[in-house]
């Protein structure tokens, strides 16, 4: 039985004529320790299949099974890292952290909770910004400070939701290597999804193309066969790399292009000539 | 981190940022772009005003020779020539016997507002002689169990200031204590919402006068054995009853519209329903709550003066209308100075509320 199990996942938005089928037929089982992407276009259904996971969805039909038990609701035990942080405005960067950790831990004593928050916002290099409120922070700190909160709950399996998505290049790198570091120190699970092929290739060890949506249905994986830990700059000249990335965006390109042709209707312009001007004066 | 509050910092938040200019040229570290400021924010204003008081000079001048020319052409079809020229005279000597009875020029509101001051002290000194002469007598009665002699004089004008401005405040508290409860356990719930929105919806619009009739009904058979102030009591809530529903509204729209981010955080957080409202809800909803309060405070400031009025409980709304009614020669300007106090008052309770919304509200809003 594998850690994470989806079986036969439908989610239909709406009712009767208006309904709209956003996932179809996703089935997906990851194993403890792994590190999976999916990598999808916008609008495909990926958030849509975030929040299946971490208990904020059910599906219509088909289950989720985390730990062989199917998921009802959301649980301390799988951290989600929302896509636009969601960090509550009106508390601290330390407060944010120190209301989850109490939520997670509800019976640590006040200094042991202070000790975790101040580890975790130590591991993500923002001590000096622990008083600071989120409107204050860059995006790249705001983003630091969800992944530290939704890591201080020490969750088995982290779910990350684009989390890099509104990022700059720079900030981007960075993170991605904080989160590796975490991920490598404890192996927990972790579940990336992206849009960025390359980030998934750089993070992950599998990697699963979502077919755009409506009706979004999981593509082939691909493994990525590359030693830990990775060098960006090692990895554009690894063969194995190019190889996987050029096969993962051929197979993304394709499905753009069938998206594309999907439309079969030729759209017939009538006939029109501008009137003469010229010669009516 | 605490941040402190500096002169600057109160007086931006209250949006007298002139105030800053002006301590600029004092000090004399003014620059071409706080001039060109202090030309928009203080000149230009002060221009304006003396514009306005011009303008109504010149308004209450052209009315008052309307209504003397009436005057005298009433007195020469009426009883003649001669009667003509005597209230030509009358009027010219300023007997106050014959004066025209029109609007008053700034000038005559300003002694009037004078004359009301004067007043003011000479009633509080009379009250703290009538507080010396009977302050022996009074420690005798209350050893012996009975009430202690009060001042019963007539109330000065300041008097009657603070009057309204307890009624506005005790109403205000009221329109809290009942609106913003109300509101969040509405706004928590559709069922609820979908329940009272019939009767939100039709006493939102009733008239203060009608609320005042309401209240009266109510509070006359259960203050009827009591000795209490009644007058008061039905004012207070009246204020309360009327302006309690911008708040009502908006805090039910607060508490229902929270961010979707934010209930998710709560959701993956697992926090208890307790914990939800409290410490994802209600500080979310908080900034407009706040817009609520202080609509509420100004319609509260608004409904009051018609409130006194009908109510006769003293305050500035009866002060008006007892001038109105007593006719003397002072009377109209008495109810200009009234009118300005009573702008001057709501504009400073705005400007309260505004600076204390500022300072909860997460998201710093300018000043509007």
């Amino acid at each position: 039985m594998a850690y994470l199990e989806l079986n036969n996942i439908y989610k239909t938005y709406g009712k009767g004529e208006h309904a709209t089928e956003v996932l179809s037929n996703i089935n997906l089982s990851i194993e403890e320790g792994e590190f999976v992407a999916i990598v999808g276009f916008t609008g495909s259904g990926k958030t849509t299949l975030v929040n299946l996971i971490n208990g904020l969805l059910q599906p219509t039909s088909g289950e989720v099974l985390f730990k062989s038990e199917p998921v009802v609701g959301t649980s301390h035990e799988r951290g989600v890292i929302f896509q636009n942080y969601s960090l509550l405005p009106w508390l601290t960067v330390g407060q944010n952290i120190y209301m989850a950790v109490k939520e997670a831990f509800p019976k640590k004593s006040k200094s042991e909770i202070n000790d975790i928050v101040a580890e975790y916002v130590e591991m993500v290099s923002l001590s000096h910004a622990i008083n600071k409120r989120p409107k204050e922070l860059s995006g790249g700190m705001r983003q630091r400070v969800a992944v530290a909160r939704a890591l201080a709950m020490k969750p088995e399996m982290i779910i990350m939701d684009e989390p890099l998505g509104a990022l700059d290049a720079l900030t981007r790198g960075n993170l991605q290597d904080e989160i590796l570091n975490i991920w490598g120190k404890d192996k927990r699970t972790a579940l990336l999804i992206t849009n960025d092929v390359d980030e998934g290739i750089y993070m992950a060890d599998r990697i699963i193309p979502l077919r755009p949506g409506p009706n979004a249905t999981l593509g082939p994986e691909f493994k990525i066969d590359i030693d830990r830990p990775r060098d960006k700059t090692e990895m554009n000249d690894n063969p194995n790399f190019k190889k996987t990335r050029n096969a993962i965006i051929e197979y993304l390109m394709d499905i753009g292009n069938e998206r594309k042709s999907v439309s079969k209707t030729e759209y017939v312009l009538p006939e029109l000539t501008p009137k003469d001007f010229v010669n009516r004066f | 981190m605490k941040q402190s509050i500096t002169l600057d910092k109160i007086t931006k938040f209250m949006g007298f940022e002139f105030l800053r200019t002006l301590k600029l040229i004092f000090t004399g570290k003014i620059e071409k772009e706080d001039f060109r400021n202090f030309l928009r924010k203080v000149v230009v204003p002060l221009a304006s005003m003396l514009l306005f008081i011009g303008l109504w000079h010149m308004g209450s001048q052209a009315l008052y020779n309307t209504e003397a020319t009436y005057k005298i052409e009433k007195a020469l079809t009426e009883q003649g020539q001669e009667a003509a020229d005597a209230m030509e005279a009358c009027i010219a000597s300023g007997a106050v016997k014959c004066q025209p009875n029109t609007l008053p020029s700034p000038a005559q509101v300003w002694a009037s507002f004078n004359t009301l001051l004067d007043d003011h002290f000479a009633i509080r000194a009379d009250k703290q002689a009538f507080a010396e002469k009977t302050a022996a007598l009074n420690a005798k009665r209350i050893a012996e169990g009975k009430d202690a002699i009060t001042y019963t004089g007539r109330p000065s004008f300041v008097d009657q200031i603070l009057t309204s401005i307890k009624t506005v405040f005790a109403g205000f508290l009221l329109a809290l204590l009942i609106a913003v409860p109300i509101g969040i356990v509405i706004g928590l719930s559709k069922t609820l919402r979908s329940s009272v929105n019939w009767l939100i919806q039709i006493f939102k619009p009733v008239s203060p006068v009608v609320w005042l009739l309401l209240v009266f009904m109510i509070v006359k058979t259960l203050t009827k054995d009591s000795n209490s102030d009644s007058a008061f009591i039905i004012s207070f809530i009246s204020v309360g009853l009327c302006s309690m529903w911008a708040t009502l509204v908006n805090t039910a729209m607060g508490v229902s519209s929270v961010d979707k981010d934010y209930i998710n955080v709560a959701k993956v957080l697992k926090l208890g329903t307790f914990q939800k409202v409290f410490k994802v809800i209600l500080p979310s909803a908080l900034p407009l709550i706040f817009t609520g309060l202080r609509i509420t405070l100004s319609v509260s400031w608004m409904v009051l003066i018609a409130i006194e009025l009908l109510a006769q409980s003293p305050g500035l709304g009866s002060f008006v209308w007892e001038e109105f009614q007593n006719g003397a020669i002072d009377s109209n300007s008495k109810i200009i100075v009234a009118m300005f106090i009573i702008g001057g008052i709501g504009f400073l309770l705005d400007r309260i509320m505004l600076t204390v919304q500022n300072m909860i509200s997460f998201n710093k809003n300018d000043g509007i």
